[in-house]
């Protein structure tokens, strides 16, 4: 589908534009000066605030704005979405008061306690994959490495067989990537994903065991077992927020280390520096946006915004705010004030965040030990996932 | 000096109990907590301090007791 190109971002963005995706940061860093809230027609109308300050204070007001979609797309269809306080996806389309709720039944599993547990298992699975480039002089890191890290975790998490894992990233691939396609081309391609996760919901039922999945038919609110629709969207949400994420995240890094070699340096001689590195690289290469709906017609900051006009709400863009962080528009390995926002800020921040966490540390930390040294292979083109997770995808290396 | 964390600010991003795990824990939701009764020392103060400063919610804050 042929899109016009982007002119002027300040009036006309499209976070799906060529140049954003290769290169968003200029473009922000140009809109925070310039505007700070730019607007678009397209997707039937939304805002793109670039601010810190009003990132934060969007993603803080949930009076006036609605997590009901989180993802741009083109129609905004709200009666074919279930309606808030819900949502299709508990707790990232919830609002308050049910959010809570919804959230508090998920953290436990993604408490420090639980994450270390599975520390030893993401590191076996980097392990796995690691000793299949053994003796490699270039490979795509992004396909070889940087993209089974995620779903063997997730997977696993949720008991589904490791074989599937294919199938996991084209469900991801369509809830997040695919958003330009029309909506009655779209919505049938859901059905496969409904299907695979509702045959999974019936084995778990048949079977029990001891993982995600069992744990959300088991768990009760007020006496209640959850709906098979509640049970059903936060199992998509787990699948869909913690692989495109995570991935990116160790793209980015890897992406970022083939070209930094005093960076790799450091983290190679210097392994206690690796849980402050990991908070740059989400500072610098934040992978996720998240999007809101206004509620009523309402001012903010001078602009008229109407109901259901979208906001793209910009974490990585505040993460490069220069009015909160020193030198914002550089990569400081050792920075050790660093109030980044990548996991989200209010009631909804990433309630996988310490899983990220450790599955990026473990990653880098699994890589470099094993490439020491390598560089970008500039033979080959690096590629990026476009819309509102954003990371490399290919990412061509030397070692060296 | 004594350290204290607001838990309606607080989400649980964590900052906190990796920086300062001498001051700060979790709960089993992840949410940050502040071990003992939050009295720091002249050794924990600069740590607490740095958890104070990193943490995005601005949910740390340290009072001066008497
Ligand atoms: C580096 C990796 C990750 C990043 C940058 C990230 C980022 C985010 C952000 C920005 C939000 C806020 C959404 C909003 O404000 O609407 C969020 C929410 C969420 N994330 Fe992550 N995420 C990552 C990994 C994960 C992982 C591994 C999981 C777990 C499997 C996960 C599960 C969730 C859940 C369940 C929510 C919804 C929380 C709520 O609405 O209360 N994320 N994430
Ligand atoms: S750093 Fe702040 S938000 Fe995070 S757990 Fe600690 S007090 Fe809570």
């Amino acid at each position: 589908m042929g899109k016009e190109p982007v002119v002027d971002f300040a009036t006309d963005w499209d976070h799906t534009d060529p140049q954003w995706v290769n290169d968003p940061y200029p473009i922000w860093d140009d809109l925070r000066e310039r505007c700070p809230v730019a607007h678009t027609e397209r997707y039937g109308g939304g805002w793109f605030p670039t601010t810190h300050e009003m990132v934060s204070e969007i993603a803080n007001d949930t009076e006036h704005f609605t997590s009901r979609q989180v993802v741009i797309v083109h129609n905004k269809n709200p009666e074919l979405m279930p309606p808030a306080p819900i949502g299709g996806a508990p707790p990232i389309t919830s609002d308050p008061p049910f959010h809570a709720i919804a959230r508090r039944l998920i953290l436990p599993a993604f408490a420090p306690g639980p994450v270390r547990a599975l520390e030893g298992q993401v590191r076996a699975l980097c392990a796995k994959h690691l000793d299949a480039l053994a003796g490699a002089t270039s490979f795509d890191a992004g396909a070889r490495f940087a993209r089974y890290i995620s779903p063997g975790v997730i997977s696993r998490m949720l008991g589904f067989p490791e074989e599937d894992e294919d199938q996991f990233r084209d469900f991801v691939h369509l809830v997040l990537d695919l958003i330009d396609l029309p909506t009655e081309e779209r919505i049938p391609l859901f059905a496969p994903m409904t299907d695979y996760f509702d045959q999974q919901i019936a084995d778990h039922v048949a079977h029990p065991r001891d993982d995600f999945t069992s744990y959300l038919l088991n768990v009760e609110i007020n006496g209640q077992k959850l709906t098979p629709e509640h049970v059903r969207g936060t199992m998509v949400l787990t699948l869909v927020a913690g692989i495109d994420t995570t991935w990116s995240a160790i793209g980015s890094a890897i992406w970022h280390l083939a070209q930094h070699p005093e960076d790799l340096a450091r983290l190679v001689n210097e392994p206690d520096l690796m849980p402050i590195a990991v908070e740059e690289f989400l500072r610098f290469y934040a992978p996720v946006t998240m999007a809101r709906l206004v509620k009523e017609d309402m001012t903010f900051h001078g602009h008229d915004l109407r109901a259901n006009d979208w906001i793209l709400l910009g974490f990585p863009a505040a993460n490069r705010d220069p009015s909160v962080f020193e030198h914002a528009d550089r990569f400081i390995i050792d920075r050790a004030v660093n109030r980044h926002a990548a996991f989200g800020l209010g009631i909804h921040r990433c309630a996988g965040s310490n899983l990220a966490r450790m599955e990026l540390r473990v990653a880098i930390e699994e890589f470099i030990a094993r490439f020491p040294r390598f560089t970008l292979d500039e033979r080959e083109p690096v590629t990026w996932a476009p819309g509102q997770v954003r990371g490399p995808r290919a990412i061509p290396l030397r070692v060296r | 000096m004594k350290v204290v964390i607001d838990a309606d600010l607080c989400q649980g991003q964590g900052r906190c109990f990796s920086i300062a795990p001498n001051v700060f824990g979790f709960d089993d939701l992840g949410n940050g907590v502040v071990l003992g009764d939050g009295t720091l020392t002249s050794e924990t103060l600069k740590l607490a301090q740095l958890a104070m400063a990193n943490c995005p919610e601005h949910a740390i804050t340290i009072e001066d007791a008497e």
